[in-house]
């Protein structure tokens, strides 16, 4: 946010460390909890029950993104391991906590944490070969993890439920309260998007997020210097595909059903590019390209529904939406690498210190 | 026993014909370090065009060949140009990632220009299967695995024996070291990339008259990355090698497995081999093995 500095000196080890280095910056947070508290009254009270509905819906799967990205930006950004399979690792905990939640009939706080931890396994064995192999190599068998994952998910009934590979799972329950409705599951993703991105706050700044950051530099100084460069992959692994299973669960108890056409390979990418659109290595870009990647689609179909009649019949407006949409995403993601490497995170840095001296030039 | 010569008669073909297009990747890795995760997504392109020469224009079948090499070509030196030359240096990543989204781009535009109906159209070689002792053959696979041959035995002369190809080897190997020699390290970035234009080209001519030209096309480039670890990244032998036993492992699963467990294993089968490939030996047969300096 835009504020001053002058005047605030770090004198202790504790204040260099501190979560919050400025007191305006403990301010904006408090601002955006009590901004993301009162949002869906307030939308309610604005548009009426319907449209709030559907503006909540959007909100929501911004949320189950963040954690996601969050998840992905640990591995990729921080550590500099590449996986093209995460999405495999979310359909992991989708089935996981599905399973759980029809079988054993178990409540969300016990099937949350158990797909996560699944899903945290299958990446720890995902991630074994990257002592070995790295880079390209690395990417290549993420791929055929995530292929691989698909094909036992879709092909063993055990784990899919039989038809369709889908499984319904109950909606949540909170103090004998079931959330049915978007406005509902709100807070209860909600809780879970501000825990995780603490969590990766917090994970990135202390020893095994200092760590990260030095294999990801070079990985063998990190090495010399002392740090187990196999161990601590493997947990980049481990925290990245637990996030991930947690997406999983988040998504699987937001659709009400497991099912996993929404974990292909195209969810993988989505992923990576909103780390790449937000920023590498950086929580407020995981957070922005989580939002300008769920958002994009939306944008693009309100424009080509408005001002693409003039070109073109509604019969080939059906078509030429999802190609638009495509094109569009692969057009920025390769703008975004080309221009802005650094992504909107980047941007948004520019903006405030242009406005951290304003109005003077410097 | 007979069906299974059958299987891996009709593998080694389809196996040539994946080398075709894993040469393509091949070529642009080994001179440029990029890896070009569109490959099968050129391969469409390249099908799309012949395509739409053939069937919407009716013209020949040999202008759509010219049509088809001159457009790729052309794609390929502007694509160099335009995306991947301000991403030299950038990590590993960023090259992964522009190439998925060229193939997200490729994957949308190709249906919105060309429209999203299934065409076909055919080689000029008949459709009657050629009956050789047990092996039943059909006569697209068979020119595809022709022109497979043909352009991985030029290549292979291409580096060993001309100028340029040893100036290529050279920029391979190492760039600071070949741009000291004279060698214009960013003319053979472009022709590599041409090059692997020129071989997409070719494998979308044969693989659309084999499959029908739509945007499922470029699935076959999911087979490309089983194809090049297990022969190796840098090594056009290895492409050759490695496509050979992706086709023959597929099908020889998907004849034997797929009544076992329902389906679905010759895309399934060359990635489990690929798996332990990059366990047991990361580098491929052939590849080159990297020593890595701090």
């Amino acid at each position: 946010m835009f504020h001053r500095e002058s005047g605030y000196f770090k004198t202790t080890y504790m204040a260099d460390m501190a979560l919050y280095p400025l007191p305006i910056a403990r301010w904006t947070v408090g601002v955006l909890v009590a901004v993301f508290l009162v949002m869906p009254p307030l939308v309610t009270g604005l548009t009426g029950g319907i449209a709030a509905e559907y503006y909540i819906s959007i909100v929501n799967i911004i949320m189950i993104a963040v954690v996601g990205a969050l998840g992905l930006n640990i591995l990729v950004g921080y550590t500099g391991q590449i996986s093209i399979g995460h999405a495999a690792f979310m359909s992991v905990g989708a089935y996981t906590a599905a399973n759980l939640a029809v079988k054993l009939d178990l409540p969300f706080w016990v099937t949350l944490p158990a797909g996560g931890i699944m899903a945290a396994a299958i990446g720890v064995v995902v991630g074994i070969p990257s002592l070995r192999i790295k880079g390209l190599y690395l990417a290549i068998a993420t791929l055929a993890a995530q292929l691989i994952i698909e094909w036992i998910i879709n092909h063993v009934p055990w784990i899919s439920g039989g038809s369709q590979a889908s499984i319904e799972v109950p909606r949540p329950t909170i103090f004998g309260m079931e959330l049915r409705t978007q406005r509902e599951l709100y807070y209860f993703l909600l809780f879970f998007a501000v825990i995780a991105i603490i969590a990766t706050l917090n994970i990135v700044r202390s020893r095994i997020g200092r760590a990260f950051i030095a294999i990801r530099d070079q990985d063998i100084a990190a090495e010399i210097i002392g740090i187990d460069i196999f161990r601590y992959k493997l947990i980049a692994f481990a925290i990245s595909s637990f996030y991930a299973g947690v997406t999983g669960v988040l998504y699987t108890y937001y659709l009400g059903i497991a099912n996993y056409e929404n974990f292909l390979i195209t969810t993988s990418i989505d992923y990576l590019a909103m780390i790449i659109i937000g920023g590498l290595g950086s929580v407020l870009g995981s957070i922005f390209g989580a939002i300008f990647v769920t958002l994009l689609p939306i944008v693009i179909r309100l424009f080509m529904e408005s001002f693409g009649t003039l070109l073109f019949t509604t019969a080939e407006l059906n078509n030429i939406i999802p190609a638009v949409r495509l094109s569009a995403f692969g057009l920025l993601i390769i703008v975004f690498l080309v221009l802005e490497p650094e992504g909107l995170n980047r941007l948004w840095r520019n903006v405030r210190s242009y406005f951290r001296v304003w109005p003077f030039s410097y | 026993m007979e069906f299974a010569l059958l299987l891996i008669g009709n593998g080694v073909l389809i196996g040539l014909m994946y080398s075709l297009i894993a040469l393509g990747f091949v070529l642009v890795y080994k001179a440029t370090d990029a890896i070009n995760f569109a490959q099968g997504e050129f391969v469409m392109l390249a099908a799309l065009i012949s395509a739409a020469v053939i069937v919407m224009a009716e013209l020949p079948f040999w202008v759509a060949v010219i049509v088809a090499l001159a457009g790729m070509i052309a794609f390929s030196f502007g694509l160099e140009r335009i995306v991947l030359r301000p991403l030299l240096g950038r990590p590993i990543v960023a090259v992964i990632m522009a190439t998925i989204g060229l193939a997200a781009i490729l994957r949308g535009a190709g249906p919105f220009i060309f429209g999203v109906e299934t065409k076909s159209f055919s080689l000029p070689v008949g459709d009657e299967p050629i009956f050789l002792g047990p092996f039943i053959l059909q006569p697209v696979q068979v020119t595809g695995a022709v022109v497979s041959i043909l352009f991985l035995a030029a290549f292979s002369w291409f580096f060993l024996k001309s100028r340029m190809g040893i100036a290529m080897r050279a920029v391979a190997d190492n760039q600071q070291v070949a741009s000291a020699m004279g060698i214009n390290v960013e003319r053979y970035f472009a022709l590599a990339w041409a090059m692997a234009g020129i071989v997409s080209a070719l494998g979308g001519i044969v693989w659309g008259s084999m499959l029908g030209v739509d945007v499922h096309v470029s699935l076959v480039g999911l087979k490309v990355f089983p194809v090049v670890i297990l022969g190796g990244l840098d090594s056009v032998i290895g492409a050759v090698v490695g496509g050979l036993i992706v086709g023959i492992v597929e099908n020889l699963a998907a004849g034997y497995l797929d009544p076992l467990v329902g389906g679905g294993t010759k895309d399934f089968a060359p990635y489990v081999l690929m798996i332990i490939a990059l366990m047991v030996r990361p580098y491929g047969i052939f590849g080159k093995r990297k020593i890595e300096r701090v």
